[in-house]
């Protein structure tokens, strides 16, 4: 984490989007992560998905748990609200914020060991709650600032940068979300820009649980020979099963993709995913099918990418509950407070 | 046949019901208590219930008090013994000159009973065998029929008791007309078998005014709503789970926007307590009024979120309905033990806010005010009930709002003032009460916004770790902390008759019995001032208070006593000065037992009593 302000000057010739923000709007604070992290390059991803979708910088509330994957928000959306709550706690933090204002976009961003292991639990509970949230694991199998400790991610079998083999079995991310029901669900490489940013941009407009694993290999602890989460070894292993485009409803895009193999999806807010399908018999609206053609391919050590699964008519929390439309924040006293005539009456009903 | 005098006495009397847990005793025995309150008599009720669904032991014992007495007693003057399981020690348990009532359908041997009481045998299992045919009516009506027996033979107006059932069967005439056949059929046989009244009697009186009787984790959480709570994430534990309930029933009754039907409010029932507070703190940041209901347990796993809501400065209210600890201790039973683990909870150098209400009454104004406090001071606040005041019914004051009250939201730099070119500084101490503005997330497109950590940041919210940028900070909440001495519920202090050099704190649930023991203390010529303390941190009128007497008893309900060493350790008073009065087996105190302890304790310092130097 720094307090090094990134210069505020830029080119006056940089591209502005339809609100007339330029890239650096969506910037936040010089990274201190080491030079060539993964996570670095989520960030670039986040900040060109938000740049893309026009996303009002200040409209997004960024919370995180612990770790270096949980120092990112302070290094994009420089003008948004963020949180670095406790170890494994972003995601009650992020429901409660989320509870209070439904209007604003919420980012959650973490990582395998904030995720996996001591916040695995409230990792599924807010997926199954279909809080309205972009949740983006930073998934390195290691805990770098503690200095290469094995992660719940790490692949069984897979070698630590002393030479130690983990036996212990990997926790799947993806998986888990899937079976708890998130209705947005994604596994993407952070050295794979073209695959990430649509990813994270129709994961923010969707309604509901959205869940990204990002492959994000840790350059200073985990990116040896023998390593299953280093640059070399996802890029050898990466199957994709489809790329894709969010379509906003302005500007018609030009679908430029392989004939025959295009699906449109449609979400609840008239967002629409152009989803370039590679592998053709693979369809993102069968919960079920997902599960299992994960499990076949991790079988063979492949590292499934791409839209894994969504819903487009899912639901969130707020409509679970059935709250006003109003955030919660927003009440005052008169709409709230039922005042002292209904409390004599409750009083006369306590005699 | 007794060889003591049965005790008679009219309006004050303590009867106790010992049940089987799940046998349905519940609401007869709660019955018979609101029965006695609307003969205009005050009446202080009590569970005493195990941690267990079914099978085990259970009591109900009502206190019947024209004197307005609250707190427990000690001792049973009638017990109604319904549990063979506990029957010896039920019987050993009544007063000398007490009665018992019993299930007689059973001969029993007379090594049973004891020879100074009163024992009144009624064959209820006979009767409800005869009269009803469906195990359940059975065992439920059995309970009726032993309270219309206990309405004859304490002098009870039965037209009372059936207004009652008519109140709580309204619209089911078929359960309304069963259950007061039921009372007519134990009331008729103990009229007919039995010598009515016994010297327990129950007369009409009018001593209860315009007094409610309520429990106090229903006030609470009935002050949330008042207080506008909008989001209360919880976990469910004993003794705390009906703060939660109250507040979800609460709001489906109050809350709902009458167009749409939809609620202006989200309760979630977190996985864990961990959860639950991280779910408050993050509502809280984003600017709602959040809440959460626990117990010591909940307390423990919370620490660390508390801690950054201390030192992140993020409003949350938390709701500690205390029981009995360490670990899982006894889980329904009462005491107030959490007072140091919630004043520096978590790790680091932390202090918290911290409500004493007394009653439910309290418990309704702290907790809409714990809202206030929460939002002016942005920390955790705690509003410290236990057991006996939660999840027991108590007679109180009448709740209380008013409708010109606003909330305190605190200092909020909304967009207007940003826009204006106000400084922003969010750890910036602008007023020099070591409280800083705050901005929601979302406010304005360029201004305002900041990263919340639980690392240390300068006044501006920036990562540091520079050594006295880092104290600058801490120093700032030394100065918060002291503002909120002023904002808190002050000590009530109430002296005695005649000046003395002895004083006595006490504060929560202790409060009844505290008021109690003064008379028993000054008719033994003790006179003491006592100071009622509501709030930590404490006013400086506890300084005062100390400085102003030689000794002072601290009564808690507590092993360490705990509020003791926080008086000591916050205000460097030696220690000798301040005698603990504890009393920890998990049971309420008694003014009985902080009688004389006080008593023996003044005995000890050879306190000649007012009573006999006058002599």
């Amino acid at each position: 984490m720094t307090y090094i302000a990134k210069p505020k000057f830029h080119h006056p010739g940089l591209k502005k989007n339809e609100l007339g923000y330029t890239h650096r709007d969506y910037e936040g604070k010089i990274s201190t992560l080491c030079a060539g992290c993964g996570h670095d390059s989520i960030t670039a991803s986040i900040i060109e998905a938000c740049y893309e979708l026009s996303i009002e910088p200040h409209r997004v509330a960024k919370i995180s748990g612990i770790g270096c994957s949980s120092k990112t928000p302070d290094y994009f959306l420089g003008n948004s609200h963020g949180f670095n709550s406790v170890h494994g706690r972003m995601p009650s933090v992020l429901t409660g914020a989320n509870l209070a204002n439904r209007d604003l976009i919420y980012l959650g961003v973490s990582g395998d060991g904030d995720s996996a292991s001591i916040g695995f639990g409230q990792f599924a509970h807010s997926i199954r709650r279909g809080v309205n949230m972009t949740y983006i694991v930073e998934n390195n199998g290691v805990y770098g600032l503690t200095k290469g400790q094995f992660s719940a991610t790490a692949d069984r079998g897979s070698k630590s940068k002393k030479g130690v083999t983990n036996t212990d079995n990997a926790i799947d991310l993806v998986a888990i979300a899937l079976q708890l029901g998130a209705t947005f669900v994604a596994r993407s490489f952070s050295g794979d820009k073209t695959q990430l940013v649509p990813l994270i941009a129709a994961a923010i407009r969707h309604k509901g649980a959205s869940f990204i694993d990002v492959i994000s290999p840790c350059i200073a602890f985990n990116n040896h020979a023998g390593s299953t989460k280093s640059f070399d070894y996802v890029r050898e292993h990466n199957d994709a099963v489809n790329r894709l485009d969010v379509l906003v409803g302005r500007d018609p895009i030009a679908v430029d993709y392989a004939p025959g193999t295009v699906q449109m999806v449609e979400q609840h807010d008239g967002s629409r995913i152009a989803l370039r399908k590679i592998d053709a018999d693979y369809d993102p609206h069968d919960r079920l099918g997902a599960m299992t053609f994960l499990q076949k391919h991790a079988a063979k050590g492949q590292i499934v990418t791409g839209l894994l699964y969504v819903d487009p008519e899912a639901e969130d929390l707020h409509e679970h509950l059935n709250t006003v439309e109003t955030p919660l924040n927003a009440l005052e006293a008169d709409t709230l407070c039922p005042g002292s005539a209904v409390l004599d009456k409750i009083n006369a009903s306590l005699r | 046949m007794s060889d003591k005098k049965p005790i008679s006495s009219v309006n004050d009397f303590v009867v106790r019901f010992a049940n089987v847990n799940g046998s349905g005793s519940a609401s007869a025995n709660e019955l018979f208590a609101r029965a006695i309150l609307r003969h205009g008599v005050p009446v202080s009720p009590r569970n005493i219930f195990p941690s267990n669904i079914q099978g085990l032991p259970t009591w109900y014992e009502v206190r019947v008090t024209e004197a307005g007495h609250l707190g427990a007693r000690g001792g049973v003057d009638m017990m109604v013994a319904m549990n063979p399981q506990t029957w010896d020690k039920d019987v050993a348990g009544i007063e000398p000159g007490g009665y018992l009532f019993y299930d007689s359908t059973k001969p029993m041997p007379s090594t049973k009973f004891r020879d100074d009481i009163t024992v009144i045998g009624v064959p209820l299992t006979a009767i409800t065998n005869s009269t009803y045919t469906d195990p359940r009516q059975r065992q439920l009506f059995k309970n009726i029929i032993y309270l219309g027996a206990l309405s004859a033979l304490l002098d009870m107006d039965p037209k009372v008791i059936e207004q009652l059932i008519g109140e709580q069967y309204k619209g089911k005439e078929k359960l309304l007309s069963s259950n007061v056949h039921a009372l007519h059929l134990g009331r008729d046989w103990a009229l007919q078998n039995l010598k009515c009244p016994i010297g327990l009697r129950v007369k009409k009186a009018d001593k209860v005014g315009d007094r409610i009787f309520i429990e106090g984790n229903s006030a609470a959480a009935l002050g949330a709503v008042y207080g506008g709570a909008t989001v209360c994430a919880w976990y469910p534990i004993t003794p705390s789970s009906s703060v939660a309930e109250a507040f979800t029933s609460h709001c489906k009754k109050y809350r709902h926007d009458p167009e749409t039907g939809k609620a202006k409010y989200a309760i979630v029932q977190g996985e864990d307590e961990l959860a639950s507070i991280g779910i408050v703190i993050g509502a809280s940041w984003n600017g709602a009024r959040a809440f959460t209901a626990t117990s010591g347990p909940g307390i423990s796993l919370m620490t660390e979120f508390i801690g950054l809501s201390y030192f992140a400065e993020i409003p949350a209210v938390i709701m500690n309905i205390q029981r009995a600890g360490p670990s899982t201790g006894m889980p329904t039973r009462t005491q107030q033990c959490d007072v140091i683990a919630c004043a520096y909870a978590s790790h680091g150098d932390t202090k918290h806010v911290l409500l004493f209400p007394e009653d439910p009454a309290e418990a309704f104004e702290f907790a809409a005010a714990a809202f206030d406090l929460a939002e002016r001071l942005q920390t955790t606040i705690f509003l410290m009930l236990d057991l006996d005041i939660g999840m027991n019914h108590r007679l109180c004051r009448p709740l209380k709002w008013d409708d010109a009250r606003q909330y305190d939201r605190g200092k909020i730099m909304t967009a207007e003032m940003l826009e204006e070119g106000r400084d922003f500084g969010r750890y910036l101490d602008v007023d020099g009460d070591g409280i800083p503005y705050r901005t929601y997330p979302g406010t304005h497109p360029t201004k305002g916004s900041y990263f919340t950590r639980g690392t240390s940041r300068d006044r501006y919210a920036r990562y540091s770790e520079e050594g006295p940028v880092y104290a600058d900070n801490m120093q700032r909440l030394v100065r918060k902390f002291e503002t909120a001495q002023d904002l808190v519920p002050r000590p009530l202090q109430a002296n005695a008759e005649r000046p003395t050099k002895y004083g006595v704190i006490y504060f929560g649930s202790t409060s009844p019995a505290m008021d109690e023991a003064i008379g028993l203390l000054e008719a033994r010529g003790h006179q003491l001032d006592r100071l009622r303390i509501r709030a930590f941190p404490f006013h400086s009128s506890v300084a005062s208070f100390l400085a102003e007497h030689d000794f002072v008893y601290v009564v808690e309900q507590n092993r360490d006593s705990q509020l003791r060493q926080l008086i000591v350790n916050e205000n460097g008073i030696d220690p000798v000065r301040l005698v603990p009065i504890v009393h920890y087996d998990g049971t309420p105190i008694t003014a009985r037992f902080i009688a004389k302890a006080i008593g023996d304790h003044q005995d000890h310092l050879k306190v000649t009593p007012l009573r006999k130097a006058v002599s």
